[in-house]
């Protein structure tokens, strides 16, 4: 078995990512983010690599629940256990549901000023920027070979310009690669 | 009381299992269930509903956290988030201690490399759909593509980028130059 070549840094406490899982779902407006957990657990911080994000990511979207909760439970497990899987669901999402009740019984007070809905446009406009980079990233990553780079090329296609159901393309793509990339492996004798 | 809960969840928690690939696929199907089949809700009152969650941080699926609290308060939003989010818990976790366990073999090595294309595209995809989708016209276009910069080139805190795109945007729709 390799080493894990991750373990840069010292694991931080369940209760640690509880705080910090409680911040991003409480100022992450404008939505995106599975950007902004990349950019506090990949690129501030250094406690996970690239690869075990987006492995987490891919099999996020893949499985059944909300992706950000599957995200949070992948993270949290892969940096403090079990203790961590629970402060990671219980960070982005109790915290994020007060907050929304309560914006909610204040939801009259500025509903009818036109500025909100602008701002909020705003805000998804810079959130789109964390995505972006981390899109970037990934794409960086992809092996420069043919079949890899196909494989990108159709899950983009297929997902953000025929808007086919994500999930078929995930399952069906995946599959597809992961078994070239199985065959590849046994062939090379690992 | 215990009637609503149970329906709460009874709606719910189902929906949580056909929840892949983002949540906004089951909007349709809350809605439905909320406004025609159980009446919780008004259509105006899950529109609104519906518009809070979007300008809330956190997962946009905290959406049933609001029908809870309109139909039976604190338990009602306690049962409904429990509902969504909580059935496929168990789910991710036993994959991330399957993957644990088995680190470096050959399956996890291939499940690595085959997912690694797949990811790519599925990440730029959605920022393509997302930038396509912008509201607020070509300065919202120009405020996403300053902030991929922003974020690739400084260490800058996200939040910032957010509250300036927000701010840029209002000041010049104040303008009278956004639409």
């Amino acid at each position: 078995m390799p080493p894990d070549s991750t373990a840069a840094a010292p694991a931080p406490t369940a209760w640690r990512l509880f705080v910090i899982f409680s911040r991003i779902g409480l100022t992450s407006f404008g939505g995106g983010l599975s950007g902004w957990l990349y950019r506090e657990f990949v690129e501030d911080r250094r406690w996970m690599s690239e690869e075990e994000f987006l492995n987490g990511l891919a099999l996020s979207q893949a499985l059944p629940g909300v992706n950000v909760k599957n995200m949070a439970i992948w993270i949290g497990y892969r940096l403090a256990g079990a203790r961590g899987a629970v402060a990671g669901f219980m960070g982005i999402i109790v915290p994020p549901a007060i907050f929304i009740v309560l914006l909610a019984a204040l939801f009259a007070a500025f509903t009818d000023y036109p500025l909100t809905n602008i701002a909020l446009a705003g805000a998804a406009a810079a959130a789109i920027g964390l995505s972006a980079s981390m899109a970037i990233a990934a794409a960086r990553r992809v092996p420069r070979r043919l079949l890899p780079l196909a494989f990108l090329a159709i899950t983009f296609i297929a997902v953000g310009v025929l808007q086919w159901p994500l999930v078929w393309v995930v399952v069906g793509l995946g599959t597809l690669s992961v078994g070239i990339e199985y065959r590849r492996l046994a062939r090379a004798g690992a | 009381m215990g009637g609503a809960l149970w329906s709460l969840w009874a709606v719910f928690a189902p929906l949580s299992l056909v929840t892949i690939g983002g949540g906004q696929a089951t909007v349709a199907e809350i809605h439905r269930q909320v406004v025609e089949v159980h009446h919780w809700m008004s259509a105006q009152e899950f529109m609104n509903a519906f518009a809070i969650a979007r300008l809330s941080p956190g997962p946009g699926s905290l959406l049933v956290t609001l029908i809870g609290w309109k139909v039976s308060g604190f338990w009602g939003a306690v049962v409904a988030t429990l509902a969504i989010f909580a059935p496929t818990a168990f789910l991710i976790y036993g994959v991330a201690y399957l993957w644990r366990r088995h680190r470096g073999a050959r399956w996890q090595l291939a499940l690595e490399a085959g997912l690694r294309p797949i990811a790519a595209g599925m990440i730029l995809a959605a920022v393509y759909v997302l930038f396509m989708a912008l509201e607020g016209g070509w300065w919202a276009r120009a405020i996403a593509v300053a902030a991929t910069g922003l974020m690739m080139g400084t260490r800058l805190n996200p939040l910032w980028l957010i509250a300036c795109g927000a701010a840029v945007l209002s000041a010049l729709k104040l303008a009278g130059l956004a639409s």
